[in-house]
């Protein structure tokens, strides 16, 4: 039934708004040439630009508008959720754990990509393109399923019981110690280094398949002059492959960063926020639907936007920067 | 400096039956530049990437100097190449792509300066050393790599047709640039290219190479007046050498009616009653009328100071295009039919079925 819906929805929507261009098209060629053409772009960007303006720019200004509201008592607040929101210790604490996220998932993401991307290079086109699938393998899971995964491996049962848990089980084997309790560990914020694997597993075979690209396009005739001019492998990695497709990793980093900015599913699926793991993403929730705050909720969505943004404009630049030397 | 040997050095691909280079024995002396020109697909990239380390050696040894480095990697070969499209570092500047060499070795800082500032000087790159390769044109790219190579004032210069990317007329000057700088610096030199032109005006010697088999070393003198056989013959020079089968009667090499004498030494090299003749487009005669053999004149090539006839002539039932070398001022035209015979001592003669050369001396 669920399978049928979907179709009916996917069909559906392509059919309705290749009609809706149709119609428009039909209309507008009634028209005399000069209008036409002065008409023509306009129908065709016109319902993009509707949607975009009815479904993200509207929401994004009541959403900034909302952040000033006090929703408890629909007054007028100024900055008072942000100054509730920065004093609260708690919610410090989730400003920490994105900062760790951003900090390690996305630097770590390119290492092991570049690494994935030089060695596999070196296998061969057959063993390189069955290496390459594997990794590529967890792009195709969901953020949930793959969280819902990452949580048996990392599933605690008391002591004496058979570990379900495939770290547990691999951690008793070796130790005969007791089982640890992983996921609650915030010491050091040791548990949000668990959950950040499961982002990096997820977004290594991206960032592997666009620096394998790079890597490739690099000239070979470049690296055989290096390996001349007296470079050893590591030199010609970092001096002369490195900088050559220094784009793509920006690139490729830049668009991790700005996904694990607004890292949400896994935090959520894996431990909703509980054990000092708490991300702006599921604050927001917790602010929306389980404290019935709305305007809090709004501005903890201001300020993930806000630390996007700059982001965005980086990577935007870049692109063009690249496009330039292209 | 030092001299370059290839002793029996072979290169088999792997999944391939014939060697890409097959046994090549040659010496480059110390200083010398030596071209190697052949075809695409001779195999004579393959052997200067071998003496550079980027392609194994299957079998035979290369000695750079009395150093054997068959199996030493390329950074210890003491060598510096240029590539045929540069192979610049692109996110380098034009200071950084010169003086990159020296900063692996761990070079100081102001003596790099001092060499690339040297290098850039000699060719002219001063204005541009803070520029990237992009912003560069071809010629000053090419400039460029040449100065990476003399940066690091290596025993070997290696050049893999440098001059191919640039347009005709850069190309012949650059040509003679290289030439000259080469002599100055006296660093031996090998060279690859297709183009027996440039092999000629550059080379001190000249190896001609097909299908990964060496044909000829010799100086751009011998090579153009002594070819080895039909091969080479037929690749020096340009406009290329005539090439066509002959009868052999009592009285010599028969040109139409007009018999060649060859002297006895040399009929006794020739198997069978046909041979291979071989005549360079200057080396004719052209008349309008009486003995030689007949050529139906198809075009005209006006070069200016002298021109090219190319025509046909009919020898034993089959078409033989010819081409001669004719005054620019007075020339036959097309259409016309015209009688040529060869100059005295510049007929080559080879075997039909060998092809290689039969004869010590230029025949009469």
């Amino acid at each position: 039934m669920q399978i049928v819906s979907a179709l009916v929805s996917v069909v559906g929507g392509l059919t309705v708004s290749f009609l809706i261009y149709l119609g428009l098209n039909f209309i507008v060629g009634k028209t005399n040439t000069k209008w036409n053409r002065r008409l023509l772009p306009y129908v065709f960007i016109g319902p993009i630009l509707v949607l975009l303006l009815g479904f993200l720019v509207y929401p994004t200004i009541r959403t900034v508008i909302l952040s000033f509201v006090d929703t408890t008592n629909d007054k007028f607040a100024g900055f008072g959720n942000y100054v509730s929101l920065f004093t609260s210790g708690d919610f410090l604490s989730t400003l920490l754990n994105n900062l760790l996220w951003i900090l390690v998932v996305p630097a770590v993401t390119v290492a092991i990509g570049l690494g994935v991307a030089t060695l596999a290079d070196r296998l061969g086109p057959k063993r390189e393109k069955t290496f390459k699938s594997i990794i590529f393998l967890p792009m195709a899971i969901s953020f949930v399923a793959a969280a819902t995964m990452w949580r048996f491996i990392y599933t605690y049962d008391p002591p004496g019981q058979p570990q379900t848990g495939l770290l547990n089980a691999i951690w008793t084997g070796i130790t005969h110690g007791d089982p640890v309790p992983w996921i609650t560990i915030d010491a050091g914020r040791f548990n949000d280094f668990l959950l950040m694997i499961v982002v990096i597993w997820l977004n290594a075979g991206y960032a592997m398949v666009l620096l394998s690209a790079a890597v490739k396009g690099v000239p070979e005739e470049t690296i055989e002059a290096a390996r001349i001019d007296g470079a050893k492998d590591r030199q010609i990695f970092f001096r002369v492959i490195v900088p050559q497709i220094q784009g793509t990793i920006v690139a490729v980093f830049v668009t991790v960063l700005i996904g694990v900015m607004k890292i949400f599913d896994i935090v959520f699926a894996m431990t909703g926020g509980t054990y000092n793991t708490n991300v702006l993403g599921v604050e927001f929730i917790n602010q929306f639907f389980n404290f019935g705050n709305p305007g809090k909720a709004s501005a903890v969505v201001v300020i993930l936007m806000v630390a996007v943004i700059p982001v965005i404009v980086y990577q935007v630049r870049n692109y063009r920067k690249q496009e330039v030397l292209r | 400096m030092a001299s370059v040997t290839f002793d029996k050095a072979t290169r088999l691909y792997p999944g391939s039956t014939r060697p890409a280079v097959d046994a090549i024995d040659l010496e480059v002396a110390d200083g010398e530049f030596l071209v190697l020109v052949g075809p695409s697909g001779c195999g004579k990239s393959t052997t200067l990437r071998m003496l550079a380390g980027l392609e194994e050696v299957n079998d035979g040894r290369i000695l750079i100097g009395d150093r054997d480095v068959t199996d030493v990697p390329p950074k210890d070969r003491d060598i510096a190449m240029v590539f045929q499209n540069y192979a610049l570092y692109p996110h380098m500047t034009v200071a950084e792509n010169m003086g990159f060499a020296l900063k692996i070795a761990g070079v100081n800082k102001d003596e790099r300066a001092t060499r690339v500032l040297e290098a850039a000087k000699l060719l002219d790159l001063e204005p541009y050393l803070g520029r990237k390769p992009k912003a560069l044109s071809g010629g000053q790219r090419q400039r460029v790599a040449m100065g990476r190579a003399i940066v690091r004032q290596p025993q070997v210069f290696l050049m893999d047709e440098p001059l191919s990317n640039l347009d005709a007329k850069l190309r012949v000057q650059t040509r003679t640039q290289i030439a000259s700088l080469q002599r100055r610096l006296g660093v031996t030199t090998v060279y690859v290219t297709h183009d027996q032109t440039e092999a000629l005006t550059m080379g001190d010697r000249i190896a001609v190479l097909k299908d990964g088999v060496l044909q000829q070393v010799g100086t751009p003198r011998d090579l153009y007046e002594r070819p080895n056989n039909v091969f080479v013959a037929g690749f020096i020079g340009s406009p290329a050498m005539n090439l066509f089968q002959a009868d052999l009667t009592d009285a010599g090499v028969m040109f139409g009616n007009h018999p060649v004498a060859i002297d006895r030494a040399t009929l006794a090299g020739i198997s069978g009653k046909k041979v291979t003749v071989g005549i360079r487009p200057e080396d004719v005669t052209v008349a309008t009328s009486g003995d030689g053999l007949p050529v139906e004149v198809d075009v005209i090539e006006e070069l200016g100071a002298d021109g090219n006839l190319y025509g046909h002539s009919d020898i034993a039932g089959a078409r033989v295009d010819l081409c001669v070398r004719v005054d620019g001022r007075s020339h036959p035209n097309a259409g016309d039919k015209v009688y040529i015979t060869p100059k005295e001592g510049h007929l080559h003669l080879f075997d039909v079925e060998s092809g290689a050369r039969v004869g010590e001396a230029v025949i009469a």
